[in-house]
């Protein structure tokens, strides 16, 4: 029996073979089936098509995340099709507007381990963090998944990162992957799958681990997958009734490439305008004015980073000349901060809170920069214009460097306020 | 769907991201209404492409987001095909759904000056540049690949796999 990798061990079975190598073109079923804002389109595009049925409708979750609470008319029509397309199809698992889609699909155990995953989001390759295969298509692709239930795809080549050292203070997952994309460029893993593994990948929180396969479509990944541990299924069966089970690649799988990094010497790290490759260590980024420090996204807004911004802001107020907006992963992430006493402290350092869901990050509302305004993000994406102005300029960090820029209205060195680390 | 195309070259760099050929406050905008915004970081692009153009760009055209009003929205210019060192996978995969021709060329953002007019076979891979006389080898289209831009998109696949009957085959 021929050594695979996680991808290829995924698409093996979702294609019903044996074994496949890098290269082969399969069929593959998918296993869950994402959609938010974009269901819409979707499913009126089948509508047209004369098809009445989806494939198999429940291993689709639909969540409205984008544009929520409607910040337009035009919007909130497009939320109320999306609802009679939710019920015209008999998809159950709608999950209404309770954060960005994949924070809510991974906290409430809607994705397991070894499963196949396509959403009408860039970013599902967030799924790779709890072990599963998980890509972004668009809504064409996903129109055709829906109703067919599955779609080609060409096997990835895989590359293998793998990471020792103990994490020095003030580093997060963050700036572990904002290092390998200045080192390795936005296009290491173009058309291939990641792996990302050893020691200290071993010993991250699956929240850490969701911000670094979260951005693995940053270094161009089709999948970002950590080995789905001990971690990964004490963390799942929390939170789902089916049986969860370890997953990783077979000894003597074939990668591409192995990369071994030492994190013991980290600085953190900042990507500069416009590209999340163009990073460079805290220390030779200069006087950088920050108007809005911006702690948001499926990147960078769960319990474990409102907690660091929170200790950071603790007993200290936001710069006068700085707008600190924070806009929670999840619903249930705004509960579980609020329980343990950071949204308090956020707010009482005068940080602006605004609903979950992808508010300010992709652009479409909730805090967007007007010209010449800067900001400094915990998100995943620089691009020119992406948040507003095009003669804006962004910023991406940790949240601790995010917070560490509310507090002193310029992008400083996190460590100056902080020497924690959330990599155990 | 031909799979040769033949114009007059646009040329663009390295990392052209999707944000820029489809803002997202723009995406839900009619169509004369967001024509203005595609490819912003060219002023006057919009006004200035005529249909059957074509693009040759660097490394990683395209990359970001699964947005389909990228490649849609360059679709809707009238360019006839992009030709690349290389693509965003998003975007690739969604130019095959919609039947846009992309071809991955390595070399081609030097083998050629704006203005220069080409002839692109997305099955062959070849890439000739009519106005100097040379030639280069892209990455033609697989089968699989090929046979869903040559039935005009995956819609038109999924049409013709339900056969009309308007039902999801098992």
């Amino acid at each position: 029996m021929m050594a695979m990798t996680m991808a290829e061990k995924v698409l093996a079975r979702a294609s019903g073979r044996k074994s496949v190598s890098a290269g082969d073109f399969v069929t593959a079923t998918a296993d869950r089936v994402m959609a938010h804002e974009a269901f819409t389109l979707c499913g009126l595009q089948l509508l047209k098509l004369g098809v009445e049925r989806l494939a198999d409708p429940d291993k689709v979750i639909v969540i409205l995340d984008h544009y929520f609470p409607a910040p337009t008319e035009q919007m909130a029509r497009g939320h109320a099709v999306a609802r009679q397309l939710v019920e015209r199809f008999g998809v159950r698992h709608f999950l209404g507007y309770a954060g960005v889609c994949h924070q809510v699909l991974v906290e409430q155990g809607h994705i397991h381990p070894g499963q196949l995953v396509f959403g009408t989001d860039s970013h599902s390759t967030t799924y790779g963090a709890v072990g599963a295969a998980g890509t972004g298509l668009g809504l064409t692709e996903v129109s055709y998944v829906l109703a067919t239930g599955e779609i080609w795809l060409r096997v990835p080549p895989t590359i293998r990162f793998v990471f020792g050292g103990e994490a020095p203070p003030g580093i997060m997952s963050k700036d572990v992957v904002l290092q390998v994309a200045g080192s390795f460029g936005t296009e290491v893993a173009q058309y291939r799958a990641i792996e990302f593994a050893g020691p200290a990948a071993a010993r991250m929180s699956v929240a850490s681990r969701l911000t670094m396969a979260n951005m693995g479509v940053e270094l161009g990944a089709k999948f970002a997958f950590f080995e789905a541990d001990e971690i990964t299924c004490a963390y799942l069966r929390e939170r789902t009734d089916e049986p969860i089970s370890p997953f990783g690649p077979d000894v003597g799988a074939c990668y591409e490439a192995v990369h071994e990094i030492d994190i013991s010497g980290l600085e953190p790290q900042i990507a500069c305008p416009h590209n999340p490759g163009n990073t460079k260590p805290v220390s030779e980024i200069g006087e950088v004015r920050v108007d809005q420090a911006f702690l948001g996204s499926c990147t960078n807004a769960r319990v474990e980073d409102l907690a660091v911004a929170a200790e950071i802001l603790a007993g200290r107020k936001v710069h006068p000349g700085t707008r600190l907006l924070v806009t929670p992963a999840s619903s249930r992430v705004l509960l579980d901060a609020t329980r343990a006493g950071y949204t308090e402290t956020l707010l009482e350092a005068g940080a602006h809170l605004t609903t979950p869901g992808c508010g300010a990050c992709p652009g479409g509302h909730g805090g967007l920069l007007a010209p010449g305004e800067v900001c400094l993000s915990s998100t995943n994406r620089n691009f020119l214009g992406r948040m507003g102005s095009a003669e804006a300029e962004v910023y991406l960090g940790s949240p601790a460097s995010v917070a560490a820029a509310a507090v002193a209205g310029r992008i400083v060195d996190p460590r100056e306020f902080w020497n924690g680390t959330t990599i155990g | 769907m031909q799979t040769r195309i033949r114009g007059r070259v646009w040329k663009f760099g390295d990392d052209v991201d999707t944000d820029v050929m489809a803002p997202w406050n723009t995406i839900s905008a009619p169509w004369e209404d967001r024509r203005g915004s595609v490819l912003h970081i060219r002023p006057g692009f919009a006004d200035q492409v005529r249909p059957g153009d074509l693009i040759v760009a660097g490394r990683n055209w395209g990359c970001g987001s699964s947005r389909e009003h990228a490649p849609e929205n360059l679709k809707l210019l009238g360019i006839g095909a992009v030709v690349a060192e290389s693509f965003g996978r998003i975007y690739f995969r969604n130019c095959i759904a919609i039947a846009f021709p992309n071809l991955v060329c390595p070399g081609i953002a030097a083998a050629c000056e704006e203005g220069d007019e080409l002839e692109v076979d997305i099955e062959s891979g070849r890439v000739q540049n009519l106005t100097r006389g040379t030639g280069l080898e892209g990455e033609g289209y697989a089968r699989d690949m090929l046979e869903i831009v040559e039935k005009g998109g995956l819609m038109k696949v999924l049409e013709e796999r339900l056969g009309g009957g308007g039902d999801a085959p098992q």
